[in-house]
């Protein structure tokens, strides 16, 4: 799906090598049982949570609990958006407390998506540790937070759009990055 | 959406958002702490100018597991009893500058009143025999929720009609939501002129097997200043909800609190075909809804209030 001001740098196969790649690395960093659980934020996070458990369960050799997120009524926006955005269920029908955690996002960039997250979770109990996996990491971090384990760097400009799509929702696995819309005369 | 004032002012597609956010803040009663930040530093003042038990504390629990501060202001024990007007009392509130103002009144009309006078966001909670929206919206929700949907279905409202803003604002609400309503009762609790909101109109309940769901409204005494009825004992012969008249399949809501004996028979009020405490349940996460859906985010700047002479 290479069109106009849009570059595809991570095909399918890429996608798939990253996120095996971060499994296997979450696996060495959390060797002792019990099995870390997974959480994706909603909502291409999410997918990725679910393949990424399907990854550690092979390689644990057991059961990944999963759950999802949606931050939205943790935004530090919510006040300064012109409406109240469409918040989903969150899914977390796990006790969190004493657990690791493994947050899983798409895109890290501002860093303030993950802050929501943290403060979203300890709601739900409290973890014994965080972690944060992402597939891409673009920069432009406005908070003191850094990701875990990543999927990719991503060098990016402020007014680039970095794009991940997934089968379940896209039809297909990539990313993509979207060049600033420059005015060109027609 | 500015104001919640009354269930005519939502179309179809308003009402279905706010009842699809409702059951998405059913997940936050389950958490080990029941709130979300999502009104943080917002305030909400319940301003209750009658007696009110289940709204008032689910309006005060919905604003509270969105973490608004919540002010509630009775008017019994108050400046009201000293002979301040609404209005006085309404712009007095208003220098605490809340973001939303719930209000419950004996007198139709002054939820769009109030709404005229500050520029807090209004929350009809009742007022007197016209509307009471939020019990519309979580009785769609809890029909949405035990039958799928409200499309088609038959829904009978019985009893005192006249007297009840509930009544009024589920004719409405119901038949938004593609359902068929008739109402029945004894002719004297049936206001004259009813069929315009659309429903039919039943004197008996000979044709009640038909509904697929009974709504038994309660027979408001203390709304009463005179004799409707010949006697309770005669309404419940004629009209009650009882094991007798209710089929196994049919769906029984009531507004609360019950009048055990009169409107509803215990056996009824405690079956299985009974939502009634599904109901209760509902009335916080459908007010969570309503709240957020007029507190989140940049509220579009209120007129300012126009200055008029006492």
């Amino acid at each position: 799906m290479d069109s106009g001001n849009e570059k595809v740098v991570l095909q399918a196969e890429d996608v798939r090598r990253a996120l095996v790649r971060v499994a296997h690395e979450i696996v060495e960093r959390n060797p002792e049982p019990p099995a870390p659980v997974l959480i994706g934020i909603h909502r291409r996070g999410a997918f990725l949570a679910r393949r990424l458990r399907t990854q550690l369960e092979e390689l644990l050799d057991a059961e990944v609990p999963l759950g999802d997120l949606d931050i939205g009524f943790y935004r530090d926006d919510l006040q300064r958006r012109p409406d109240a955005p469409v918040v989903h269920a969150s899914h977390i029908d796990f006790d969190v407390t004493g657990r690791t955690v493994v947050v899983v996002d798409d895109v890290m960039f501002t860093g303030r998506t993950a802050r929501a997250a943290i403060e979203a979770l300890f709601d739900y109990g409290r973890p014994a540790r965080v972690q944060l996996a992402v597939l891409a990491d673009r920069g432009h971090r406005e908070l003191p937070i850094r990701p875990d384990y990543v999927g990719k760097n991503l060098p990016t400009s402020r007014a680039e759009h970095v794009h991940v799509r997934v089968s379940e929702l896209d039809g297909v696995d990539e990313v993509a990055i979207e060049a600033a819309t420059v005015e060109t005369p027609a | 959406m500015n104001h919640l004032l009354s269930i005519e002012d939502l179309d179809r597609e308003e009402i279905e958002r706010i009842v699809a956010q409702a059951a998405r803040f059913a997940e936050v009663s389950d958490r080990e702490i029941k709130k979300v930040p999502a009104l943080r530093g917002r305030m909400v003042l319940n301003l209750f100018y009658e007696a009110s038990t289940r709204t008032r504390s689910s309006f005060e629990l919905a604003a509270k597991r969105l973490s608004a501060d919540v002010v509630n202001f009775a008017a019994s024990g108050s400046s009201v009893e000293k002979g301040e007007s609404l209005k006085d009392t309404v712009l007095t509130l208003s220098a605490h500058k809340p973001d939303a103002i719930v209000l419950r009144t004996p007198w139709a009309g002054a939820a769009e009143l109030v709404s005229k006078w500050c520029s807090a966001a209004i929350v009809n909670a009742g007022d007197g025999k016209h509307e009471h929206p939020t019990q519309a919206l979580l009785d769609v929700y809890t029909l949405q929720k035990r039958l799928g949907g409200i499309d088609e279905a038959s829904i009978w409202i019985v009893g005192d009609v006249a007297h009840s803003r509930v009544a009024r604002s589920n004719i409405i609400a119901f038949q938004k939501m593609g359902a068929k309503v008739t109402v029945a009762g004894p002719p004297t609790l049936i206001p004259r002129g009813i069929e315009a909101l659309g429903c039919e109109v039943r004197w008996t309940l000979d044709e009640l097997d038909g509904a697929d769901v009974v709504y038994a409204l309660r027979m408001q005494h203390e709304r009463m200043s005179e004799r409707w009825v010949p006697s309770l004992r005669e309404y419940a012969a004629w009209y009650q909800i009882n094991g007798r008249r209710l089929g196994p399949r049919q769906v029984l809501m009531h507004p609360g609190p019950v009048n055990r004996g009169v409107e509803l028979s215990g056996e009824v009020v405690d079956s299985p075909q009974a939502v009634i405490t599904a109901q209760v349940e509902a009335g916080v996460v459908v007010r969570m809804a309503v709240l957020y859906e007029l507190l989140a985010g940049t509220r579009e700047p209120q007129p300012a209030p126009e200055p008029q002479l006492a």
